[in-house]
């Protein structure tokens, strides 16, 4: 038997997505603010994807909360902005105090299961939210707006905002990707595939489910100063709002759950639905709900596990497959 | 004084949760499974009553007994449609359908009702704004005892129905281990979907309470749901008397929450269940060090 990770048209693909990276990094100085505007915010759709995959496609992890961090994010920036550093170390700031906080919710937040994790954690993200609220420094109930961000001219601060995105979508893909690689990746789809029978072979479940939940609380900490800074404002009603697992939950279930490749796909499809119902309203987010339902119901590996399991198509490889099995070497032998 | 009258609010705030949660609490204890959809199906069966109310004149409670069959064949449809498929594909398929399930509803009342607010305060009757003055600062007021009766009510009729009715022994049978119950011939299909339709109908009459008591609108659900949800865990998972005492503690420490700042009533719900959660699961590895 023979095993391979890599096929040629893997290869082909994966070198094929640090070329689009490198073109994406071009396009603010092609296109106009208001398209790099959009794209940043694909790119903050295709992070907050990857992290709520990497929480429940491989953790197992069901969280309704990822909010708290999305504003831990928005809110830290605006807050170590107002401390007078700058805007762009603040965000990084943020980004990293949104990872910290993770830490300790996880030592809690990690020994329940189920519908306990998925709604513990939404209350974690109201209680933050009910915290920010109270605070008047925040701006409270109104909402704040990142003011610091006007020193620079608009054209320049959108550019350098879809830069960041862009970089903080390469990074935390790559992480994610190499971290699926490694042995520590192996352990991690085991966890996937079936918690108890990994744990009865040795695998540290907890240890390994906690540094999924806070790398995602990296990430969604990393999309949350995003959005406050393609926004420049930020108010608890949006920051900490349920909608924001919904459209996670809508990308990972369409595009893949449990697939590295699917919730980018997941991305692609809520921007281009997005794009279209520009106007939202009722009927897009029944839509919604309705279509994740249903691929929860009948599709529960999603566009890209189906592809996958047609065409036995990996473009971005983060297992192994075997290329010849026993009987086929028996026969030639 | 103000104390006490703090706890008689917190105790019939606390019967209104406890009817919300007790059709979370049936449907766990049964299939193990909870519906994010619960707040939004309580709030569907407000509007339902709504409508009844707005097209006949009736009072809210006439209207409710009109709109409960229809929750009931709601309950039975849904278990059969969307639940018993999830069921069978895992712990988190039933969770992600539910939520999808949840955004659907909340929409679609959105699209029917527009996001006005509604009440269902000014149909219940005059009965329902009566308080009793014991003195100065303490209120009974009628609706919070009607509260507090229909929950007792409600949670003894179901422990009778589970006791001493052959469908509620089928219904804990299956409950306990559902392939031997098949093995003596209940069908669990339909012990799954009467179970749902029952906890659809228990969250309709929450629904009909938060109307009469205050306002909702389409997307009240989620709240609703969050407290239910509270409620089921303080009294602990699958012990339906746990849910209606689960329910006043959550009451209790709300309206307690309230003196301390109106701001921290909500705050101090949801300490007290994230406490309860790190005592009952923190506490657990805590002794398990000790033991070693």
């Amino acid at each position: 038997m023979k095993v391979q990770r890599w096929t040629r048209t893997s290869m082909l693909f994966t070198s094929g997505t640090g070329v689009v990276a490198l073109a994406l990094a071009s396009v603010p100085l092609i296109f106009d603010s208001d398209v790099v505007q959009k794209l940043t915010n694909l790119l903050i759709l295709v992070i907050l994807a990857a992290m709520w995959n990497a929480l429940a496609g491989y953790g197992g992890l069901l969280s309704v909360g990822q909010q708290a961090f999305i504003g831990v994010g928005a809110y830290g920036t605006v807050f170590f902005a107002g401390l007078g550093v700058s805007p762009y170390v603040a965000m990084l700031l943020a980004m990293v105090l949104a990872g910290a906080v993770s830490v300790p919710i996880s030592l809690f937040a990690l020994r329940l299961r189920a519908a306990q994790f998925a709604i513990g954690m939404w209350v974690i993200a109201e209680v933050i939210s009910i915290l920010v609220r109270l605070d008047k420094n925040l701006g409270a109930g109104t909402g704040i707006s990142l003011i610091q961000m006007n020193q620079y001219a608009p054209n320049f601060r959108q550019a350098y905002t879809f830069w960041m995105a862009l970089g903080f979508a390469v990074l935390f893909l790559a992480a994610l990707f190499f971290l699926l690689r490694s042995p520590l990746g192996a352990s991690l789809q085991a966890i996937r595939d079936d918690e108890d029978a990994a744990r009865s072979l040795g695998v540290r479940v907890a240890s390994r489910k906690r540094l999924l939940f806070v790398l995602a609380g990296f990430g969604c900490g990393a999309a949350g100063v995003l959005i406050v800074a393609n926004t420049l404002f930020i108010e608890p009603g949006s920051a900490f709002s349920v909608q924001w697992s919904a459209y996670m939950i809508f990308m990972v279930l369409v595009g893949g759950l449990g697939t590295f490749e699917g919730p980018i796909l997941g991305a692609i499809l809520l921007f281009a639905v997005q794009t279209i119902f520009t106007q939202g309203g009722p009927w897009y987010l029944v839509g919604l709900g309705a279509t994740a339902a249903l691929f929860a119901l009948l599709l529960p590996r999603g566009l890209w596990g189906a592809i996958e399991e047609r065409l036995g198509l990996r473009l971005m490889p983060v297992g192994y497959r075997v290329v010849t099995s026993s009987k086929q070497e028996e026969a030639s032998a | 004084m103000s104390l006490v009258n703090a706890i008689v609010q917190g105790i019939f705030l606390g019967a209104f949760y406890a009817v919300l949660a007790c059709g979370l609490s049936i449907m766990f204890g049964v299939m193990r499974i909870i519906n994010l959809a619960h707040g939004d199906v309580a709030v569907l069966g407000a509007y339902l009553t709504f409508v009844v109310v707005e097209r006949t004149g009736a009072s809210a409670f006439v209207a409710f007994a009109v709109a409960l069959p229809v929750m009931l064949l709601l309950g039975y449809v849904l278990q059969l449609t969307v639940l018993e498929r999830s069921l069978k594909s895992g712990i988190l398929t039933p969770l992600l359908a539910t939520f999808g399930l949840s955004i659907v509803i909340q929409n679609l009342l959105l699209v029917a009702f527009s996001p006005d607010v509604r009440s269902l305060g000014g149909s219940a009757g005059a009965f329902t704004t009566a308080s009793w003055h014991v003195t100065g600062e303490l209120s009974i007021s009628a609706l919070g005892v009607l509260v507090l009766v229909v929950a007792v009510v409600v949670f003894g009729a179901l422990q009778l129905f589970l006791s001493y009715t052959r469908p509620g022994w089928a219904m804990r049978a299956t409950a306990e281990d559902p392939d031997a119950a098949e093995l003596v011939g209940i069908d669990s299909r339909s012990v799954y979907a009467r179970a749902t339709a029952l906890a659809v109908a228990i969250a309709a009459l929450g629904g009909l309470f938060l109307g009469i008591r205050s306002v909702f609108d389409p997307v009240s659900g989620p709240t609703q749901l969050i407290f239910a949800f509270e409620a089921v865990v303080i009294g602990g998972m699958g012990s339906l008397w746990g849910t209606l005492l689960g329910g006043i503690a959550l009451g209790l420490a709300q309206t307690l929450g309230a003196q301390l700042h109106p701001q921290f009533s909500v705050l101090a719900g949801h300490l007290l269940f994230l406490a309860v959660l790190v005592a009952r699961f923190g506490g657990a590895r805590l002794t398990l060090r000790l033991a070693r």
